[in-house]
């Protein structure tokens, strides 16, 4: 019953994790200061100026993109940056680059947030109660072990190669990928918090488990998850390019920036643009996350943001 | 030439080791400049002992930290002058900065915990700071090292220098920290809160040790401190601080016996200390100890009752080995009495106290509440004793919830008993905080907006809200100032007497148990050494390590002989 309890609360907290379990003005003054020393760190705030950016673009992809990301101009193979009508020049089907990009961002950030919420939800729920009853926490734990023991890439590989490829599959695969270090992090907030004061107290006026992790601990656990979570976030980016590449991702002619580096490198010297265009946007968007994690970490680490 | 001579030998007779004059120290936050310390002055002669005496927030750790160019962050000296024998150091340069601390002002800091490197042997940091200085290097370095933590008082100093500062007690690190202050035999040895993480007993061996060792060398001592025991002991001149400013300073004697400031005289009414002893003497003096009937009359009532009590644990990655916390524990707690369990670390008392609150089960024996076993009892039974007795915990940062308002916080208790609804809840948390003298406005705040001590007023209006009749205060003012310590306990008495309420006070501090407590328990090595009425047990202890715990108390013998 207890153990029903929590996946709720952790789906309630993990769908909008910035609001915690209790609605929004649940955030304490705490994380008020974090969001204020957070926009006082540079590089926070070059981070989240990316991440708008990508955001805006992933969701306006439709809108900006000045043609559909699968129309062929077999008249305009390889144009060069700069041409007029394809200002990020064509690819060797003569497929609008920028178009691609667009789509292509907005195919990465599906992945990630699939498989970011697939961590959450399989991976936070696992960790409170591996942190709190011991027994179970022998078992969860060994299993963290086995899939940590896996290079994630080959786990990835070999779940994708199961079920085939789909950017489904690759999100799912991904997060599958990701839900061992989300139960570590999450097991550590709860092995800390469990000794709380607050926590005891509400063992003494008899909360139930279910009531102590959900919430105590997991509000006091968020900040640690939101974190873990802009760390996963350019993972599972860069591992669903790289499964796309590998053709066990999304599948031709879709649009991803992990098909368009793997279409590119065919003819790299004659239209160099067509690979470093998607690499570069690659790099921008996990730039963006690893920016704003840092300064999110700062800003929501009390010995760090009391400077 | 001559007469300049002769001025410098007039003055060097007289030449404070310290001298500080109109001392100002500001700290700048987001641009905006905080001045922390008002202009204060005050000098040390040489071999002289000063206490510098305040409330957290007083002024007095930055004081230490300002001379000895250690002030944190953004802090820096705006104003005054620090003259160390003659020579102005109120701004030293790096080179001159090296040579002071340690060399010739040596620190003896707080933690005994976090002030060693635990990575270093510690023979290597005693050794480390003489060759640093240039005192000692190599072979002569270790070997010095090891005579002076023969020095500052620890067995088998030899091998236990080759020892890592985990393997060394609470006491021992202290000592070792001792060594680390004096191994350049420094003019003046500043010691900031040195045993205030101790337990009272070691706290006194140490103080005693280190004053033979200043005595020996004359060094002149800056003691900083909350304690106002400590410093009657342990100073001849006393310095109060409030708020960054010095309200009254003086020989020992006058301040204490005759305090002129009004701040002074509430401090000096507020130690425990002063009170207990002032209360142990009168009943030496054959006053009827008036506890002592009515625990006789009342005894019947019996609301709380451990019988054979033990908690045994088993040792991690060792097979089969246990420790006892609690051997074999029995005592009664009479019905709206106040029961406290005093003991040092490690006594079990907080073991206890988990116990007898069901946290933890026991191995053997049972707690009764009002006859009935808590252990045994379930569903409905387990949770309606559960709600007679409530915890309020120690640190008053850590028994909040950082996440929650305090309205939140308050009515926690009654959301998980699904007690009334939203608005008979909010009028009780209203309700609950005006007993605990709250003002109604904070129920929106956070923890974190809140002071120690109305921190601690939310965790009593909490522990409150189930009704409770039981309240287990485990070193519940134990982290509190002195004033605000003095307001909880008032408090704590006062909601004794308004509500019937029965206090098992688990602490260290006998001081605080004269104060508060009708029976006492004194604890050791987990088992019950002594138990009696307060009176009774502080006239007439009658074993010798409760007669060590209560004239370890800070002060007891100064303020006694003032009682007289």
């Amino acid at each position: 019953m207890a153990i029903q309890v929590v996946p709720a609360e952790a789906l309630g907290a993990s769908s909008t994790p910035g609001e915690g379990a209790g609605g929004g003005d649940d955030l304490g003054s705490g994380r008020g200061r974090a969001l204020r020393s957070l926009l006082r760190n540079p590089l926070g705030l070059v981070g989240a100026g990316l991440l708008l950016v990508v955001v805006l673009v992933a969701l306006l992809a439709p809108l900006i993109a000045p043609y559909p990301p699968t129309q062929v101009h077999f008249d305009t193979p390889f144009q060069r940056l700069g041409t007029k009508g394809f200002w990020l020049g064509t690819d060797d089907l003569g497929r609008d680059l920028m178009s691609r990009v667009f789509y292509g961002t907005r195919a990465s950030l599906e992945v990630g947030v699939l498989s970011v919420a697939l961590a959450v939800v399989v991976g936070v729920p696992l960790g409170l109660v591996s942190g709190w009853w011991r027994l179970l926490d022998t078992f969860v734990s060994r299993l963290t072990d086995l899939l940590l023991a896996f290079p994630f890439l080959i786990l990835a590989v070999g779940l994708a190669a199961v079920r085939g490829p789909s950017l489904t599959n690759a999100a799912l695969a991904l997060g599958i990928a990701q839900v061992p270090t989300m139960i570590r992090v999450v097991r550590a907030e709860t092995l800390r918090w469990r000794g709380a004061d607050f926590v005891t107290s509400a063992r003494a006026m008899d909360a139930g488990s279910g009531w102590i992790l959900g919430r105590h601990i997991l509000p006091n656990a968020a900040s640690a998850v939101i974190v873990q979570a802009t760390v996963i976030m350019p993972v599972a980016i860069i591992g669903e390019a790289t499964l796309s590449f590998l053709g066990l991702g999304i599948r031709p002619p879709a649009p991803s920036l992990g098909i368009m580096l793997s279409d590119a490198q065919q003819y790299i010297f004659r239209a160099p643009a067509a690979a470093v265009i998607p690499g570069v946007t690659i790099a921008v968007i996990c730039l963006g996350f690893n920016f704003f994690g840092d300064a999110l970490r700062d800003a929501l680490d009390p010995t760090t943001s009391s400077r | 030439m001559s007469a300049r001579a002769e001025a410098t030998g007039s003055t060097q007779a007289v030449t404070p080791v310290l001298e500080v004059r109109d001392l100002e120290v500001a700290y700048t936050t987001e641009g905006h400049e905080r001045t922390v310390l008002h202009g204060i002055s005050f000098s040390i002669a040489p071999g002289e002992r000063l206490a510098v005496v305040g409330e957290s927030g007083s002024g007095k750790s930055t004081t230490a930290a300002a001379l000895l160019g250690l002030l944190p962050g953004s802090g820096r000296v705006t104003g005054g002058s620090i003259t160390f024998k003659g020579e102005d150091i109120t701004r030293p340069g790096r080179e001159r900065l090296l040579r002071l601390r340690g060399r010739e002002v040596g620190l003896v800091p707080q933690d005994p915990m976090s002030n060693l490197n635990p990575v270093l042997r510690v023979g290597r940091q005693i050794s480390e700071t003489l060759a640093a200085h240039g005192v000692a290097t190599g072979k002569a370095a270790t070997q010095r090292a090891v005579e002076l933590m023969e020095e500052a008082g620890i067995p088998d100093a030899a091998r236990r220098a080759r020892q890592y500062p985990h393997e060394f007690s609470g006491g021992m690190r202290q000592r070792v920290l001792i060594a680390i202050g004096l191994a350049c035999a420094p003019e003046l040895l500043v010691a900031d809160e040195p045993t205030s993480a101790l337990d009272v007993t070691v706290q006194r061996q140490i103080l005693d040790h280190l004053e033979t060792l200043r005595a020996a060398r004359s060094t002149s001592l800056m003691l900083i401190t909350h304690d106002l025991g400590l410093a009657a002991d342990r100073a001849d001149t006393v310095v109060v601080m409030s708020a960054g400013e010095i309200v009254e300073a003086g020989p020992t004697e006058q301040i204490l016996r005759r305090p002129q400031h009004p701040y002074t005289q509430r401090l000096v009414e507020a130690a425990p200390s002063v009170s207990s002893a002032r209360a142990r003497v009168s009943v030496r003096q054959g006053e009827a100890p008036a506890g002592v009937q009515a625990s006789g009359e009342r005894a019947s009532d019996t609301l709380l009752e451990a019988v054979g009590l033990t908690k045994r644990y088993r040792l991690r990655g060792q097979r089969g080995q246990e420790v006892v916390a609690v051997d074999d524990v029995s005592f009664r707690v009479g019905r709206g009495r106040t029961t406290a369990v005093v003991g040092e670390s490690g006594s079990g008392k907080t073991t206890l106290s988990q116990l007898v609150l069901g946290l933890v089960a026991p191995t053997a024996g049972e707690v009764r509440i009002e006859g009935e076993v808590v252990e045994t009892a379930r569903g409905a039974r387990r949770r309606a004793i559960r709600r007679a007795m409530q915890p309020v915990f120690q640190d008053p940062y850590a028994s909040l919830d950082p996440t929650y308002s305090i309205e939140h916080i308050v009515d926690e208790p009654l959301r998980v008993a699904r007690i009334g609804d939203r608005a008979s809840r909010r009028r009780r948390v209203a309700e609950l905080l005006d007993q605990v003298a709250l003002p109604g406005s904070l129920a929106q705040r956070r923890p974190n907006e809140l002071s120690g001590g109305q921190r601690q007023r939310v965790a009593i209006a909490r522990a409150l809200a189930l009704e409770p009749r039981l309240v287990v205060c485990d070193e519940a003012v134990s982290a509190l100032d002195v004033l605000v310590q003095e307001q909880t306990l008032d408090l704590l008495a006062d909601l004794q007497d308004r509500l019937g309420l029965t206090y098992l006070f688990i602490t260290h501090d006998l001081a605080v148990v004269r104060q508060l407590a009708d029976d006492v328990l004194v604890m050791q090595g987990g088992t019950v050494v002594e138990e009696g009425a307060v009176e009774q047990v502080y006239a007439e202890p009658r074993t010798a390590y409760t007669r060590d715990l209560l004239d370890a108390i800070p002060g007891a013998e100064f303020f006694a002989e003032q009682a007289r």
